[in-house]
């Protein structure tokens, strides 16, 4: 029997913050538990430009090498209650973060085509991203 | 006014096959897992035909042919190479209309679009590196009266180019014509939004080229794209895309040793002076027509001037008018070659852009026009449609930093010079820009001053071959449209040679 998901909220990573930066849809989270069972281990790296940019991309862990001018905005555990825990980093380069900081992200899943190389795609679903005015910002 | 039919119905320039197979070795081939994906028509909604889901399997099929005709295609010379590009060109002139419906339906874009731009310039695209490759010398040095340094190009081999959506027969050609100039062999991945438009092209001019020189396999980034661009049996890869794929593509490259060319997007600004509103004339209309040109292919556009400065005395007026300007922009059918406006290329892509209009309202900027998704009724309803949309605000916005790649433009006011191209740098990338003055100095300056590989002065949009495209800061690397780009599809040869009779003196 598999557990309803909820909406996820990430932990705090940013150096020096109190409060989560982004969170997945519980749709979000019910595609990330089948893409592990398909893939493991799995990341976010927000994307810019053009195309598909701002989308966030999902790869296998550790297969965009993040380097020390990336921010880890949080990670999301995307297991079942009380199961193993599966922890997705959610990554985005610093010079966007600067210009993204002041908004709360939430990871929502839309039916669509093509994502650079993220792993859902071939469902025929995107991985996308909605924003708010973070509070402590507003 | 025309309006063509839909592909497959009577009267139409074309009917659609059931099912697009990769092109390998000058031919159709199964994909080796026999999947296929649905392609999805933005103006409706709707699949129209299904394509070959590529895997790893296909991409080494394809690599097998590109490297089997690689060497002879790279010795031939630059007159034999020049006249196949010049009977492609010919043969997409001859097309044009075929061409262009068929681009329209699986893009979306406005048919009058591929009609007189997208596909007049992918036939000049390639009659322009024809006779680049033709004029291209290479060099010598007399380094001294005994010893000569030779320079020649070289193709490098067998090249991988992945295909973004907006432009998809443009975008290929943009790639295809000095890879194929400088006699390398290709392996291409089109993108999955738009996968048929570039197989119907090569279903025109296939037999043009010997077999193997250029391949085609669809199918998903991760399923085919992937295994293209970190395959070591590529010698170069090329991108069009966004920057998280960008780094990959570049990480993916530095794993083989291999020069990569990237082109992911800008966020390009347009300033126009006080002096523009000097008077009412034509060229008023001119930089009024540059203004609304952000609705140009929805939006879907790497360069697309979706920042608007516009000087603090005539920000109100040349506002105002340009509201109206675009209000008039006829949004409707594709196919029509009245309608301006047509269908955003993808599902997501109209929800990315609503996501944005709705993030744009949160931060506090003030809509001036449209914002919401259009219906257009009938057989045109399940298509993705979105209004054009002007936003007032500041550039701190997120819609003034990010490409929302939708008819979208966000508007702001600056002060004086330094203020605007403060404004204009203050943004992670570097691709395009607009400058519209009558004041000569000034709109030169401007245009040197920006950190952007492309500065339009009084217009925008033009993509004339010849004219180098590329971006700095994090829009990419690389230039194309110019001869620039032969060199990144050539290895570079030095033969060094003495003459003299004398031993070095050193043993």
């Amino acid at each position: 029997m598999s557990t309803l998901p909820t909406v996820v909220i990430a932990t705090v990573t940013v150096p020096g913050e109190t409060v989560p930066r982004v969170e997945l849809a519980p749709i979000a989270v019910e595609t990330l538990r089948e893409l592990w069972d398909e893939h493991g281990p799995l990341m976010f790296h927000q994307s810019g430009g053009c195309c598909d940019g701002s989308s966030p991309m999902c790869f296998p862990a550790g297969e965009f090498i993040t380097s020390d001018r990336d921010v880890l905005l949080g990670r999301l555990d995307v297991a079942v209650a009380g199961a193993t825990p599966r922890v997705v980093d959610f990554w985005i380069s610093a010079e966007q973060f600067e210009y993204w900081s002041h908004t709360y992200l939430t990871v929502d899943v839309v039916p669509g085509r093509g994502s650079g190389f993220s792993v859902e795609a071939p469902r025929g679903v995107r991985f996308m991203i909605r924003s708010r005015l973070m509070v402590t910002f507003a | 006014m025309t309006v063509y039919s839909n592909p497959g119905t009577p009267g139409s320039t074309i009917t659609f096959k059931p099912r697009y197979e990769n092109w390998i070795n000058g031919g159709w081939v199964k994909p080796v897992r026999g999947q296929y994906f649905e392609d999805i028509s933005p103006v409706n909604g709707k699949p129209f035909a299904e394509v070959a889901r590529g895997t790893a399997e296909d991409i080494e099929l394809a690599l097998d042919a590109a490297h089997r005709a690689a060497p002879a295609w790279g010795k031939t010379t630059a007159a034999e190479r020049a006249a196949v590009l010049n009977k492609i060109a010919d043969v997409i002139d001859a097309n044009r209309e075929l061409l262009a419906v068929a681009e329209t339906w699986d893009n979306g874009k406005p048919v009058r679009e591929p009609l007189n731009a997208d596909l007049p310039l992918a036939a000049d695209h390639f009659r322009y590196f024809a006779a680049a490759i033709r004029s291209q010398d290479g060099d010598h040095a007399e380094l001294d009266n005994d010893t000569v340094s030779y320079q020649f190009h070289e193709p490098l081999g067998v090249v991988g180019q992945i295909i973004p959506w907006n432009f998809p027969i443009l975008m290929a050609v943009w790639k295809l014509a000095p890879a194929l100039a400088a006699g390398n062999a290709i392996v291409m991945k089109p993108a999955e939004q738009t996968p048929v438009s570039i197989m119907v092209l090569i279903e025109l001019i296939g037999d043009i080229l010997p077999p193997g020189v250029l391949n085609i396999v669809n199918g998903f980034g991760l399923e085919a794209g992937k295994p293209l661009a970190s395959s070591p049996r590529i010698r170069k890869i090329a991108f069009t895309g966004e920057t998280t794929t960008g780094r990959l593509i570049l990480q993916y490259a530095s794993a083989n040793i291999i020069p990569a060319t990237v082109e992911l997007g800008g966020k390009s600004a347009n300033i126009f002076f006080s002096d523009v509103a000097q008077e009412q004339d034509s060229f008023y209309d001119k930089a009024q027509e540059g203004f609304v040109l952000f609705a140009f292919n929805q939006g879907e556009v790497c360069t697309a001037p979706s920042r608007a400065l516009l000087q603090k005395p005539i920000y109100e007026s040349f506002l105002s008018s340009a509201v109206e300007r675009t209000r008039k922009a006829i949004q409707g059918n594709p196919l029509d070659t009245d309608t301006q406006v047509g269908a955003q290329a993808s599902n997501d892509q109209l929800e990315k852009i609503l996501s944005y209009i709705d993030i744009g309202k949160q931060e506090g900027a003030k809509l001036a026009l449209g914002g919401e998704r259009v219906d257009l009724g009938g057989d045109l309803s399940g298509g993705y449609y979105v209004q054009p949309t002007i936003f007032e605000g500041n550039n701190s916005m997120r819609i003034f930093q990010e490409e929302i790649f939708g008819p979208v433009v966000a508007v702001t006011s600056f002060t004086d010079y330094e203020d605007a191209i403060s404004i204009a740098n203050d943004n992670l990338y570097g691709l395009g820009a607009g400058v519209w003055s009558r004041n000569g100095n000034v709109a030169f300056r401007a245009g040197r001053d920006i950190h952007a590989g492309r500065v339009w002065v009084n217009n925008y949009h033009h993509y004339p071959a010849g004219a180098a495209f590329g971006g700095y800061k994090s829009s990419g690397i690389g230039r194309e449209n110019n001869k620039l780009a032969l060199g990144h599809y050539q290895q570079t040869k030095n033969l060094l040679v003495s003459y003299s009779e004398t031993a070095q003196g050193f043993f």
